[in-house]
């Protein structure tokens, strides 16, 4: 197991708190095609629909043919490793912190050579490896090769584990530990090793077996926060804001209205509340200390994790007001990705379909076990990705999506999932 | 001395007339009817800050509320029930003036209540306080004192379990004596609601909202300091948002209560 299961020396308070570096992140706008597949964890690269030949790098003419019809395609990412070298020395800020640095060249299977980040696991030059997709502390898609037939472990990389947010010895806040969701993702977090979960809990008053019995685990403490009260939020950052290494926000408000069935804003005006503004008082109040404690050792503050909706990506009538809720939310999350990436603080969102729970009873199977969302929410945290679909619905709608979104929208709109 | 102000200032002044406040704190932390979650919901107390002598307000602090009708101490006119829909003058910008100040009779509870959150306030028990105390005399506030308000914990202020909230209440008999036997102003109580936490389970449900209101009677609830008055002689000022068409508002509830020389 990596050194990151023991929990990290305490800080030296007499000594400056390190500012966040960052790796090179401009991109042309078209290599950012790589960073669109890579943010879901895919590996795409550009292969020419005329000729078949694959681009590396990313281009806006064939290499080989000159068309300029290149569609981004997955790849398998196996290949060879042909030559690797270490730096030693670097101008950039970010790589001059970490060096030593191995990088390797290597030949894909597809017919292009890449340069990436060579994983600890793989050995000298030549033997086979597997390319995959990382996001990089500036948000950005990275290559890095892992052996044969492995997968790609950031934690056991001492210079590749920085690409990941995981929350093994972290301090993390998890908004609302009330709902099943909450409850399961307090109880992952545990199993994977988090050092304290602040575990919020709003209306003390209606009780929630599952939630009181969080308690029983050890790095839990419950701590009453009410996201549609800014007193609250303002309150509990006042208290553990310096402390907070990771932030999930599991709160949601679901009802299930459209606009013709249910009279008056009042419900949509909640859902709103919890959803969108909610959203807003948690990062005003609790991004900017993690902005700021963004190098502050092993236990940095690393990530921000939304928990959103696939009604998000397009209106399901049926939940009409949660729905926009949900859109507001996203758009929301994208304004903080963006004021979090100077400090490389990594905003992931969550787009689960129907999840197991009271409200979307009525929703035909298949439906996502709030354990199973809690599972991809670690999965994401441990590894470097951006957007999550989790499950099959998730995935459906993801596809669906990329290929046409404006079917999507009459689909959703028909109240098909 | 025909000066009212000058009159009630001395009073108040020698000793002869104490204030009480009957009014909890609004806070955001200050805890809502609770209602199945799939129905319409009171909004709870929230405040959101304007400006703090800062960029966007320079010199002055102040802030924008958003809360239900019927939180906090708060008043309910008697179209706040499906019973009173139709009276005249059922709303708040309609209600006449007159009735915001009135007599107030306290039927001490709060043994029993003590003894069991579900206590239900009978004819009977009516009857006993009469005995003691005279009378109830048309249009007055009966207010019901359990010391209900001395819970500062709102878990043990809502004390809900799995069958909902307990908390104490008239029973309907008494109710509908209070009503026509009495001509009563309305009925005050300590706890969220006038009516008992189980009384959705009573016939009819909720019997003070329904039978109260049904005949243009008022309620008054989340009260406190209610110990602090006496069976009878308090005066009480009860007058709410002049809301259009309002069905209920949180109010600032005083008593003036005589001492005794």
């Amino acid at each position: 197991m990596s050194d990151t299961a023991q929990r990290p020396k305490r800080k030296n308070p007499i000594l400056r708190t390190r500012l966040p570096t960052l790796p090179p992140g401009t991109r042309s706008r078209v290599a950012l095609g790589l960073t669109a597949a890579a943010a879901y964890g895919r590996f795409k690269l550009q292969v020419c629909e005329q000729c078949g030949a694959v681009q590396y790098p990313p281009r806006e003419l064939c290499h080989d043919c000159l068309s300029h019809r290149l569609l981004w395609r997955i790849q398998d990412g196996s290949g060879e490793l042909l030559t690797d070298t270490v730096l030693r020395a670097a101008q950039e800020l970010f790589f001059r912190e970490r060096l030593p640095w191995r990088v390797g060249l290597i030949r894909l299977d597809a017919g292009v050579n890449v340069i990436a980040y060579l994983h600890a696991r793989v050995g000298a030059a030549p033997c086979r490896v597997r390319v995959e997709t990382a996001l990089d502390r500036a948000g950005q898609a990275v290559l890095v090769a892992v052996p044969e037939g492995g997968r790609l472990d950031l934690s056991d990389d001492p210079r590749l584990r920085e690409f990941a947010c995981d929350p093994r010895g972290r301090k993390i806040l998890v908004s609302d530990g009330k709902s099943p969701v909450g409850q399961a993702v307090v109880r992952a977090l545990a199993d994977a090793g988090a050092d304290l979960i602040w575990t919020g809990g709003a209306e003390p008053w209606k009780k929630i077996a599952g939630f009181e019995a969080l308690r029983a685990l050890q790095p839990v403490q419950p701590v009453p926060l009410d996201l549609t009260d800014s007193r609250s939020v303002r309150s509990l950052a006042g208290e553990i804001g310096g402390k907070v290494d990771i932030v999930i926000n599991t709160a949601d408000c679901h009802r299930t209205f459209g606009i013709a069935a249910h009279h008056g804003v009042e419900t949509a005006q909640l859902e709103m509340d919890v959803n969108y503004f909610g959203l807003l008082r948690l990062a005003q109040e609790f991004a900017p200390a993690l902005k700021a404690r963004a190098a502050d050792g092993a236990a940095n503050a690393v990530a921000w994790v939304n928990v959103l909706s696939i009604f998000a990506l397009a209106n399901y009538p049926p939940h009409g007001t949660y729905s926009a809720s949900k859109a507001a939310a996203l758009s929301l999350s994208q304004a903080l990705r963006a004021e979090l990436k100077p400090a490389g603080v990594r905003v992931i969102n969550i787009f689960p379909g129907p999840i197991d729970d009271d409200w979307d009873q009525l929703i035909m199977p298949p439906k996502l076990a709030p354990a199973a969302l809690a599972g991809a929410i670690i999965d994401a945290l441990q590894g470097a990705v951006e957007d999550v679909y989790p499950g099959d619905v998730a995935q459906d709608w993801l596809a669906r999506r990329l290929d046409n979104p404006k079917a999507l929208e009459r689909e959703a709109g028909e109240g098909g999932l | 001395m025909n000066d009212l102000h000058t009159l009630l200032s001395r009073v108040v002044a020698s000793g002869g007339v104490r204030l009480v406040d009957l009014t909890q704190t609004l806070s955001p932390d200050f805890p809502p009817i609770v209602l199945p979650p799939e129905m319409g919901q009171c909004r709870p107390f929230r405040m959101e800050e304007v400006s703090r002598y800062d960029a966007r307000g320079p010199a002055w602090y102040w802030n924008n509320l958003s809360f239900g009708e019927h939180t906090g101490t708060h008043f309910d006119a008697p179209i706040h029930w499906i019973s009173g829909r139709d009276l005249p003058n059922n709303a708040l910008d309609e209600l006449p003036v007159q009735n915001f100040i009135a007599p107030a009779c306290v039927i001490d509870c709060s043994g029993e209540a003590q003894a069991d959150a579900d206590f239900l306030l009978t004819k009977d028990h009516v009857a006993a306080f009469e005995k003691q105390h005279g009378r109830i005399a048309a249009g007055s506030w009966v207010l019901m004192r359990t010391d209900w308000s001395k819970r500062t914990d709102p878990v043990a202020y809502q004390n809900l379990d799995d069958t909902g909230q307990h908390t104490p209440g008239p029973d309907p008999d008494c109710v509908r004596f209070l009503v026509t036997e009495r001509d009563v102003l309305g009925f005050g109580t300590e706890t969220i609601g006038t009516d008992a936490g189980q009384a959705a389970h009573f016939t009819p449900p909720y019997p003070c909202h329904y039978y109260m209101h049904g005949a243009g009677k008022y309620g008054l609830q989340c009260l406190c300091n209610l110990d602090l008055l006496p069976a009878t002689g308090a005066l009480v000022i009860a007058a709410p948002l002049k809301i259009l068409d309002g069905s209920g508002s949180p109010l600032r509830v005083l008593a003036l209560v005589p001492v005794a020389a």
